[in-house]
């Protein structure tokens, strides 16, 4: 029994050393690799509350283990073992140590919970409105006057107040290399915050059951040095121009097919606002952004994510398809 | 209506065929058949083995959509179930494994043992036993319906509105869950009313509440917190089922309704439910624990104690469900230190567990080897536990696989774990016959292996950045090798779980009778034949102490001093108003769910009302079995 045991416990610590190495996370959506300070916080107390458990475990390991060879019954052997009511000193004592290391973890618990709630914006910090929809996300600025979708800017260093809106069914935004997640509820707005510590590209993910297309409601967090975000509220605030003749006949069928959501005629019917396209670097937040991708999800929405709100656009001419998508990607 | 007529013709049919054709004796013929016996027993070792099959039944059926989702899971970018197929799946999967697997399994041992362990003869409602069942199965039937009328439900095992209403979910698939689990729940709800007055009222003369074996005891807190929890799932399924079919804004926020409201009606139900479903399993551990290191359950008094405290505080914690809800720091801290307390609790009875077997004579039994697998694995998940209970790091793990892993340690590593342990243990009371123990070991290996690689992995995925609920993942970020190992575990809990089938359908071949006392026990139900005879105890046992059956053999007695003399005993009638009625309230369910035709609705309730009255001013006294033929009966066993 012992050896059987002995490779459990051996199958066991080969998986978690496995994990740990061989298939290690990625630095863009890793809680274990934070590169926020929401996140670092929220990964110290994950470290701390899981040294202290595996300290408790390990006690539990060894006299199980211990008890488990001294005590099984041997080959021949029949005695009367001694029929013990109990010790009221050894109650006393695994009642008293878990209350002390619980209070001990309670202490920066409760002081965390209260520093990550605290999400007043102050002077320097970023204001962002989230909003979540079946199944994307819109980004607005309230303070520079951008409106974006699908992709988070934030200059690097500095602390980003966001306020979170639903509209149609619950979503939750998470960032995880930045820092854990906040619901989306309709009717109810919630607030938090985060931070980048260094530049780069971090995945976003909604957490939440929100239907068909949950699996595939994500959207990229772009940190940017202060300078270079700067000139990106630039670039957005410039509207873009048509230039060919290609793209001006993908405008007249934008006007025509497209306003009635992508404008915010029809509040019901929201969708992303396509204004900057051009700056994207996703499709529907999950495809890379090629022509040929954009020319994908036009043709078949739902193809690519299933319920999405979006209709088929596959009664264009592949000219008009052609001009379509040329004046999307011209939206700079 | 047709398809009523149709169905009620066909059953017609198909009972004639089976008790040989229509002529004047037929009525006598069905009432003497065995379906009809099992279909109007009130025998609760009869209703225990029913739902003890229909959860089984379930089981495999959960079991079988979490093999599709792994399946679909195992490579990334994987296209066999997507989009509301595979939410459909998760739905179904969380909802059956609760409310239609865990569920009936616990009663089912809580029918089969508890009566016995506290020296009674049935339950204290025999009929409401019936009626809880069959009124379960009804559920459980509309429930898994769906599939084929429909669609399923696919708004989550906690069917979160603003999804699962209307506008979000326009199909019928959000109101098989809603009448669905209503109608099982009222049978839940009957059922646990049931064993709290049985625990009170029918103990044996000497077996005060301090005697009580601990799965008696563990079944009296599960039945006290099903009293108080259920009706908080009531009242929100009532809430939603207004907002669906009759046009109520509860949950609408556009029309001054709130989300937020379910969240909190759900988990004040949620969070005990899943202390209704482990309790039980803590009783059978400490049961196989005590007698298979042949001991005295250490510390017997802190272990009710212990159980009695984390039944209420499981009505305390319902917000740690709901930290990223953003409900203010004040109520997340508060709650949160409630949650770490339950640990306390926890942790004494793991103690207590341990230092049973210490000094003990352990023997390595099948039921023994779940027993002490659950230990490390159970321990597991209450660590995990306690680093969700902290909101800041519950903010990553959220909605997050760490939470999969999290409660499929305590789900499985607890309740299935618990429950096969039970089921190894209690099979040759139940059924008269030993399982084979070689079989059950392979079963057990296999089982606890697969179990670890799937959901061992699981928590790295939830670090590494998996949602849970979602039916593909990105590639290149660290995720494919994690998911493919947690895919292959699973083909090892399929095969143990095909080891036990295989088990069951062996052992009932074998012609071999398990002896009255198989494991050496100590309890009351040790004292009696295996199977009981349909009374239990010829006479009404005298309790002496804790484990009341080892004392006696201690005292070297061969059963137990009996505290009244061999009389005429009073048995309840069988009745057939059970089914009636729960098929009363299927034919309502259904045809609520089929909107628009109320007609259909209003006709089942009917047959429900008519079913109460009917047993209402029904004159049923039971019957008696006289002491000449319980002395027959005892003759035939030793003959």
């Amino acid at each position: 029994m012992s050896r059987q045991r002995l490779w459990r416990a051996l199958l066991v610590f080969s998986l978690a050393a496995l994990a740990l190495s061989g298939c290690s996370g990625d630095p863009s959506l890793n809680v274990l690799e934070p590169s926020g300070t929401a996140g670092e916080k929220q990964l110290n107390l994950i470290m701390w509350s899981f040294f202290l458990m595996l300290g408790v475990f390990a006690v539990v390991i060894t006299i199980f283990v211990y008890v488990l060879i001294r005590f099984r019954k041997r080959k021949g052997q029949d005695r009367m073992p001694e029929q013990t009511h109990g010790s009221t000193l050894l109650e006393i004592v695994w009642t008293v140590i878990p209350i002390v290391l619980l209070g001990i973890l309670a202490v920066p618990t409760v002081n965390y919970t209260f520093e990550l709630a605290d999400a007043k914006p102050d002077e320097d910090s970023i204001r962002v409105k989230v909003t979540g929809h079946q199944y994307w996300w819109e980004f607005e600025y309230p303070d520079l006057g951008v409106k974006t979708a699908q992709e988070l800017y934030i200059p690097v260093g500095k602390k980003v107040h966001l306020e979170i809106h639903g509209k149609d069914v619950l979503h939750s935004f998470w960032v995880p290399a930045l820092g854990g997640k906040t619901d989306v509820i309709p009717g109810r707005v919630n607030t938090m915050w985060l931070d980048a510590k260094k530049p780069g590209k971090y995945q976003g993910k909604c957490a939440e059951l929100c239907g068909a297309g949950h699996a595939l409601m994500d959207f990229v967090v772009y940190a940017k040095e202060p300078a270079e975000f700067d000139k990106w509220v630039a670039q957005m605030k410039q509207p873009a121009k048509v230039a060919t003749a290609a793209q001006k006949e993908g405008e007249q069928l934008f006007l025509q097919n497209c306003m009635g959501c992508h404008a915010g005629v029809n509040p019901k019917l929201q969708g992303p606002d396509l204004s900057k396209f051009g700056t994207r670097t996703t499709i529907a937040g999950i495809l890379p952004h090629t022509e040929e991708n954009l020319k994908k999800w036009l043709k078949n929405p739902e193809a690519v994510k299933p319920g999405a709100k979006m209709p088929k656009i596959d009664y264009l001419t592949q000219e008009e398809l052609d001009a379509l998508t040329e004046y999307l990607m011209s939206r700079k | 209506m047709g398809t009523l007529i149709v169905l009620l013709v066909l059953a017609l049919f198909l009972t004639a065929i089976f008790t040989g054709g229509y002529n004047k004796d037929f009525l006598d013929r069905v009432k003497t058949s065995k379906v009809w016996d099992w279909l109007t027993t009130v025998d609760h070792k009869k209703i225990a083995i029913l739902y003890f099959m229909s959860g089984f039944f379930f089981f495999i059926v959960g079991g079988i959509e979490a093999l599709f989702m792994r399946l679909q899971l195992i490579v990334p970018h994987n296209d066999l179930f997507v989009g509301d197929t595979f939410n459909e799946l998760l739905t179904m999967h969380g909802t059956t494994m609760i409310f239609l697997a865990a569920m009936p399994m616990i009663f089912g041992l809580m029918n089969a043992i508890v009566p016995l362990q506290i020296g009674a003869r049935d339950v204290a409602f025999p009929f409401v036993n019936a009626l809880g069942f069959w009124l379960f199965f009804a559920g459980g039937l509309l429930l898994n319906l769906s599939w084929i009328f429909g669609g399923a439900p696919d708004a989550g095992w906690t069917s979160y509105t603003s999804l699962a209403l209307n506008e979000y979910s326009p199909g019928p698939g959000i109101d098989y869950y809603v009448l669905g689990l209503q109608i099982s729940g009222i049978g839940t709800l009957i059922g646990g009313l049931n064993f709290l007055v049985t625990i009170i009222n029918l103990r044996a003369p000497g077996m005060t509440y301090l005697r009580m074996p601990l799965f008696t005891w563990t079944s009296f807190v599960t039945s006290a917190l099903i009293l108080f929890a259920f009706p908080a799932l009531t009242v929100a399924l009532l809430l939603l089922m207004f907002d669906r079919l009759f046009g109520a804004n509860f949950f609408d926020y556009t029309m001054g309704g709130s989300t937020v409201i379910w969240q909190h009606l759900f988990w004040i139900f949620g969070h005990p439910e899943v202390y209704i479903v482990i309790l039980p399993a803590f009783g059978v551990m400490s049961e196989v624990i005590s007698t298979f290191s042949k001991k005295r359950l250490f510390g017997y008094t802190s272990m009710v104690f212990a159980t009695v405290l984390i039944g209420f505080l499981g009505f305390m914690v319902w917000v740690h469900h709901m930290f990223t809800v953003g409900l203010g720091p004040v109520s997340n801290s508060l709650f949160a230190v409630a949650t770490m307390a339950i640990a306390v609790p926890t942790g004494i009875k793991v103690f207590n567990w341990l230092f049973t077997m210490w000094g003990g004579e352990i023997r390595f039994t099948t039921a023994m080897l779940f027993a002490v697998g659950f230990i490390p694995t159970f321990v597991m998940g209450g660590m995990t536990g306690v680093m969700l209970a902290l909101p800041p790091a519950d903010y990553q793990y959220q909605d997050s696989y760490f939470v999969v892993a999290h409660f499929h340690y305590v789900l499985v590593g607890g309740t299935v774990f618990g429950m096969f342990a039970g089921a190894y243990y209690w099979w040759p009371k139940m059924f008269g016959k030993l399982l084979d123990e070689k079989l059950g070991k392979f079963h057990f290996w296999t089982f606890l292996i697969g179990f670890h690689l799937t959901f061992f992995p699981q928590h790295f995925l939830g670090l590494f950045g998996m949602p849970r609920r979602v039916f593909t993942y990105q590639s290149g970020v660290g995720l494919e090798t994690i998911n493919l190992i947690s895919t292959i575990g699973v083909f090892g809990m399929t095969i143990g779980t095909l080891a036990f089938i295989y088990n069951i359908y062996k052992t009932f071949k074998v012609e071999a009778q398990a002896p009255a006392d198989p494991w050496n026990g100590r309890t009351l139900e040790w004292a009696i034949p295996s199977p009981p005879p349909e009374y239990n105890f010829a006479q009404l046992p005298r309790v002496r102490g804790l484990d009341p059956f080892w004392l006696e053999k201690q005292a070297g007695n061969k059963g137990m001093t009996p505290a009244e003399p061999l009389g005429s005993i009073h048995m309840p009638s069988p009745s057939y108003l059970p089914v009636l009625m729960s098929l009363g309230f299927f034919i309502a369910g259904f045809g609520f769910i089929a909107r628009g035709n109320y007609a259909v609705g209003i006709l089942g309730l009917i047959v429900v009302v008519i079913t109460m009255f009917m047993r209402s001013f029904e004159q049923d006294h039971g019957y008696h079995i006289e002491p000449e033929e319980i002395e027959d009966a005892n003759k035939g066993v030793q003959a």
